[in-house]
């Protein structure tokens, strides 16, 4: 007398048939599944970081892709690993997607080798976005340090597709040497054609540097700040976070309008390989953008 | 659920049964340790007599039966600049016999994050899909502290359970392949006798647990206590090694690497079982890290297991088998790491 089990191919269930939608999180997809992309251009911006235009190659499949300010793609280099990179572009470009990457580690250095034509592989998009309809009547203050300008670009975009929105909107910029100043080529159309206000600073000028010198706090002088009807939105390098939050704190800008995205090294994107952790939760789930109330309650968060 | 019993001649049966057209993975006696006491493994199995079915302790955890060391997530052709990824989920159906209440109740928490939260994993869905589950009994060891955990008692994530009666199994019956397979092998009602010895065995189990950990307060503690000299205390005797996150029946964090062939025509995105006590774990690009230290790559496998889990699952993430304080090279015990903690509270 013999039993056979009967064996669920799971090969044969329908979500394997359909391209896998990332942003139905709670059905079965299949997660490992990249999206076949292609480097349309390569855009050196410093000598460390470059901007890249990446256009999913299947129709269907960039269809149904769509993100939100401040969320995150897994970007993959088959054979050579797998970074997450926040996305930088406008979330209304159903064309292609902008992807500005620094090179620090080997990933990241062999993405930089890559020139227009490659094929790379994306996965998502994942991750918190910014809060953009709560925002809507209030002041924004986006506040970005060194490569923070990166995922406060896309939010920059919406704000200008969306700019009856939104009372105030005010960039501030703080970047280690004129050199560093990324996107700078576009900071004259985001305050004449954006109408957004927008001012720099920067750490070590050099000869030609006429404009203010000093860390991103010395900014906060020039910036009238409403505290009841404003937004603060902060990316930069974690030290930063804990300066210009607790400033924001003390004009009595409440925690849970402070918005920061924070950064992890990330293997997964999808809360499986704990990676990410911070505290009691991941920053690919929970994150990467995070009230600041809740930051405060993270351990090891900044 | 609904209950049999089965006699152990019929069980041997079933299993010769099941052996013949499927996978049959069950605890074999691998070697001794240096006590003399035999070291059992969860493995395949060929024939009836390797099934210990009075075996103590599995030194690793069946979990890698799902979540395996290493496995291949994708693979692709290469082609020029171009390439093709492929994707498999395919796992031949399987019987794992002798899995503990605790290593079942530590499934169905990484069900809770691989199945049933966001992203569902089809690796590990494919797994759990095709393994049919008998659960066992046993006396409760020296230094488990499942009880305190709550996982010693396994009421679903099964397909059998059994309980040792003495010339019968006593079978808890949680599906309908596994009520056809006792069935098929002359299973049988419960008598009253049946049900009075299975109450026996029962409480004579409860009555063994020796350890218990204070465990209720030890979600605010991981904050309170967050400072504690109690992590360096134990912090620095860890090795960083690893071992005890390869052992434990829960721990699922991993790390994705990817190679290309020596042909430069093949390349295969491939996951590894991490662990966050490993020096890297949480280093990022740009040479920093966030958790150099071993006392603080230690304090965080903790802060998970009994507060990050806790907190979004509504359980505590260990099931109290004490697997990692037994292959812990440095001797660092659960139980004497959450011992410690109170004790700083109460002193």
């Amino acid at each position: 007398m013999t039993l056979k089990i009967p064996h669920h191919d799971i090969n044969l269930e329908p979500f394997m048939s359909r391209p896998p939608d990332f942003n139905r999180k709670f059905e079965r997809i299949q997660t490992e599944r990249s999206l076949k992309s292609q480097v349309l251009a390569t855009i050196p911006l410093t000598d460390q970081e470059k901007l890249f235009h990446i256009r999913i190659c299947d129709r269907a499949e960039r269809e149904n892709f769509s993100f939100l300010p401040g969320q995150f793609v897994m970007l993959e280099l088959p054979g050579c690993g797998e970074v997450a990179i926040s996305i930088s572009g406008s979330s209304s470009n159903r064309q292609f997607l902008e992807l500005c990457i620094r090179k620090v580690g080997r990933v990241t250095g062999m993405l930089h080798r890559l020139e227009a034509g490659a094929f790379v592989g994306i996965r998502g998009p994942f991750g918190t976005h910014f809060p953009m309809q709560e925002m809507a009547d209030a002041n924004v203050l986006l506040i970005a340090g060194g490569l923070g300008i990166v995922p406060l670009r896309s939010t920059i975009y919406w704000a200008n597709e969306h700019r009856r929105d939104y009372k105030d909107i005010t960039i501030l910029y703080g970047a280690r040497d004129p050199s560093q100043i990324l996107f700078d080529y576009q900071a004259e159309e985001w305050r004449r054609i954006y109408g957004l206000r927008m001012l720099t600073i920067v750490e070590h000028p050099d000869e030609n540097w006429e404009g203010p010198v000093g860390m991103i706090t010395d900014l906060f002088e020039n910036v009238p700040i409403d505290p009841d009807n404003t937004f603060a939105v902060v990316c930069g390098p974690p030290v930063m976070f804990k300066f210009v939050c607790s400033h924001l704190s003390e004009l009595g800008l409440p925690r849970q309008r402070m918005f920061v995205s924070l950064e992890r090294r990330m293997h997964c994107g999808m809360g499986k390989c704990c990676r990410c952790n911070v505290g009691s939760t991941f920053t690919c789930l929970d994150g990467p953008v995070f009230d600041y109330w809740t930051v405060m309650n993270l351990k090891e968060a900044i | 659920m609904l209950y049999r019993t089965i006699t152990k001649n019929n069980f041997r049966k079933m299993v010769e049964g099941l052996m013949e057209n499927n996978e049959v993975i069950g605890p074999k006696w691998r070697d001794r340790d240096k006590e003399g006491n035999k070291i059992y493994r969860f493995l395949k199995l060929n024939t009836f007599d390797e099934l210990q079915m009075d075996y103590t302790r599995s030194y690793s955890s069946p979990k890698n039966f799902f979540i395996p060391f290493k496995e291949d997530l994708a693979t692709y052709d290469l082609n020029d600049a171009d390439w093709e990824q492929q994707i498999e989920y395919t796992v031949h159906p399987r019987v794992i016999i002798g899995m503990r209440a605790c290593d079942i109740n530590a499934l169905r928490k990484l069900d809770e994050v691989m199945v049933k939260s966001v992203y569902p994993n089809p690796y590990y869905f494919a797994r759990r899909r095709n393994t049919i589950i008998i659960g066992l009994d046993h006396e409760p060891l020296e230094d488990c502290f499942c009880h305190s955990m709550d996982a010693n008692v396994a009421l679903s994530g099964f397909d059998l359970f059994l309980t040792d009666i003495g010339e019968k199994y006593f079978v808890a019956i949680k599906s309908d392949t596994g009520y056809m397979m006792v069935n098929r092998y002359g299973g049988q009602e419960v008598t009253e006798e049946d049900q009075t010895n299975f109450k026996k065995v029962k409480r004579e189990i409860e009555s063994k647990f020796k350890t218990q950990v204070e465990v209720h307060i030890v979600p605010e503690l991981m904050d309170l206590e967050f400072e504690s000299e109690v992590w360096k205390k134990w912090g620095d005797k860890c090795l960083s090694c690893g071992s005890c996150a390869m052992v434990c029946p829960t721990c699922y964090c991993y790390g994705v690497e990817e190679e290309v062939d020596l042909t430069f025509t093949k390349a295969t995105k491939r996951r590894r079982l991490y662990s966050c006590n490993l020096l890297d774990f949480a280093a990022v690009a740009g040479d920093h890290n966030f958790r150099p230290e071993p006392h603080i790559r230690l304090k965080y496998r903790y802060y998970h297991q009994f507060k990050g889990f806790v907190e979004a699952f509504n359980q505590s993430l260990c099931v109290g088998c004490n697997r990692c304080g037994v292959a812990c090279l440095a001797g660092i015990h659960p139980k004497a790491v959450l011992d410690d903690l109170i004790r700083t509270e109460t002193q």
